[in-house]
């Protein structure tokens, strides 16, 4: 019966009822809409370093853990000398220079790249042939509208659309690795180096090899990098998200703060005939409570749902500067957040009208 | 005090403080209603009918003086004491009918059986009662699908539900027109000839007071006779 009351009270009052849910579900659209692009970013990241077939990175000791910006600290002769050790069936060197928050033109040495990733796939036109070429992929392409022949203005430069690549090989945007350091002045300069081995069981080997012979370097094997690609190891994220959440909390708190005040005002009249009929404080909080709880189910519910619109939206409009996942794991936390919210918006004016008279609420008009 | 009354006042006082000056409502009344009984309480507005209403029935507590109701002392019941005894001890009508808006007339009954824990659904007999209401086909309607007489009846279905010992109606007939006001008060005799049901009735209109055994009359917060 009590739900029935509760049920009945939400579909009397559609417009508040379904303004109340809109309103707590942009924050949990926000916490999941920030939480599914870390995640998306990452594992974007993460499968593209995994797509180049590599078994061990070498990196400038400057090199940050994830993002792989750095100076260009490593001199390319020491390309040649890792080649030359033991077990090393392939090392390649790449530069790398942001052209957007996190996305990166890449230098590349095509012949090595194809001996190593066993080549772009590609959608359209062909490989880097000029000093200016340049390769896009497909999610660039789509989001820049670009098609082979056309030119693009990158780091002040003209680079000549070569080709369209699948996605899932190191790079959205591969240049070739001479023309790159010239432009930054880094000519004989490499940021990373990729090592094959011969076989995955001489990677540890090589490892400790490399680490020997490189010292000033750090040398990861692939499982270290891909593992780097962790919301723990960037710094800003987690108290980005909490912010994040705690706005969600304020205004989820606020708004059914004021959607149950005006609840309770509306309704004083009713409070009144169920207190004459004997209902208890407990069961007058109980229904404000309730009620509050089912709003926030139905704006947990619809924030989600518009977290699908939003990674929609996202792979419509910038396929390649963000990758949003749909963070499952986090259904739970939002719903915990947002009931919690709910609930506590709904303590004083559930409270109030608990303690309202009911001589007094009965004449309320 | 007579233990054979179902209501019992004596000296009942009330006072209620209104910015800093207290005011008077009633200023020691003594009542005696015996189970069955159908009172019928009049006097002009202000003359403390509805808080004597109040007070028995359990919505605020007396400043002074003793009530017992069904043999419950209301002066030394707690708020809480007070809501267990609005559950099944009485039944309120009031003339603005005062049901759920958003709950059809079935379900207003079935709130306060829920809310005394009786379960939702009232036993067959009251089928019966139903049918003397002249409201069992109009149950599964909202109030704002009822007329004003329907709607009273319905209030009135939900007052009795649960047994009470003691049915309080406070100008049931106010909001009524002579067609409707007189079917309610019917029907406030029926239940009390035919189902022996204590009924207070409050009221300003003579006609519907003649409907009782007797009638109390009020002046400034005191009884100042009763007549029949």
């Amino acid at each position: 019966m009590t739900g029935k009351l509760v049920l009945e009270n939400l579909k009397n009052r559609p417009l508040r009822s379904l303004l109340t849910i809109l309103l707590i579900a942009v924050p949990v659209t926000l916490i999941l809409t920030l939480v599914g692009l870390t995640q998306g970013m990452l594992a974007d990241a993460q499968n593209r370093q995994r797509g180049i077939g590599a078994d061990i990175v070498i990196r400038g000791s400057t090199t940050q853990a994830v993002t792989s910006f750095s100076g260009y600290t490593i001199p390319a002769p020491m390309v040649d000398k890792v080649q030359q050790q033991p077990h090393v069936k392939l090392a390649m060197g790449v530069i790398n220079d942001r052209v957007e928050l996190i996305l990166a033109l890449t230098g590349i040495d095509v012949a090595k790249f194809n001996r190593m990733t066993g080549g772009f796939t590609y959608d359209q036109g062909g490989p880097l042939q000029g000093a200016d070429d340049i390769l896009v992929d497909r999610l660039y392409a789509e989001e820049h509208h670009l098609q082979v022949g056309q030119t693009i203005k990158l780091m002040n430069h003209d680079w000549r659309v070569a080709g369209v690549i699948e996605p899932g090989k190191l790079a959205r945007l591969a240049v070739p690795i001479r023309t790159l350091q010239d432009l930054d002045a880094a000519t004989g300069m490499v940021a990373q180096i990729y090592v094959q081995v011969d076989d995955p069981a001489n990677v540890d080997r090589v490892v400790d090899e490399l680490q020997h012979l490189l010292k000033s370097y750090k040398v990861y094997t692939m499982a270290e990098i891909t593992a780097m690609y962790n919301v723990d190891q960037i710094p800003a994220i987690k108290p980005f998200t909490v912010v994040v959440a705690a706005i969600g909390v304020v205004i989820g708190v606020t708004v059914v703060w004021l959607s149950m005040y005006m609840v309770v005002l509306q309704r004083t009249r009713e409070i009144g005939i169920l207190k004459a009929l004997g209902a208890s404080k407990a069961f007058i909080l109980g229904i404000i409570l309730a009620e509050a709880t089912l709003l926030g189910v139905g704006g947990t519910i619809l924030g989600i749902v518009f977290s699908y619109g939003a990674q929609w939206l996202i792979r419509t409009l910038v396929p390649a500067s963000f990758q949003m996942a749909i963070a499952y794991g986090w259904w739970p936390r939002v719903a915990a957040i947002t009931l919690a919210a709910a609930i506590l918006g709904a303590l004083y004016p559930g409270l109030s009208a608990a303690r309202q008279d009911p001589i007094e609420a009965l004449a309320y008009e | 005090m007579n233990n054979g009354a179902i209501i019992e006042t004596r000296d009942l006082r009330k006072v209620y403080r209104v910015g800093q000056v207290d005011v008077p409502a009633l200023r020691g009344v003594d009542l005696l209603v015996q189970p069955g009984e159908f009172l019928s309480v009049v006097g002009p507005s202000g003359s403390g009918k509805s808080t004597l209403f109040h007070i028995i029935g359990g919505l605020t507590p007396p400043t002074a003086g003793e009530v017992k109701v069904g043999g419950q002392n209301l002066a030394a019941l707690s708020d809480g004491g007070r809501t267990r005894l609005r559950r099944r001890t009485v039944g309120f009508v009031f003339q603005k009918f005062n049901l759920l808006p958003n709950l059809t007339a079935r379900d207003n009954i079935a709130v306060a059986r829920h809310i005394a824990g009786l379960g939702a659904h009232p036993d067959t007999q009251f089928d019966e009662v139903l049918r003397l209401l002249g409201i069992a086909g109009r149950l599964d309607h909202k109030p704002n699908a009822l007329s004003g007489g329907e709607q009273q009846r319905v209030a009135i279905a939900r007052a009795i539900v649960n047994h009470p010992a003691i049915l309080l109606a406070d100008e049931p007939t106010g909001n009524l027109d002579s067609e409707n006001s007189k079917a309610v008060l019917e029907v406030l005799r029926d239940l009390n000839q035919r189902l022996g049901q204590t009924v207070l009735m409050i009221t300003h209109n003579p006609e519907a007071a003649a409907y009782g055994h007797s009638t109390v009359h009020m002046r400034d917060g005191r009884i100042v006779d009763r007549t029949g």
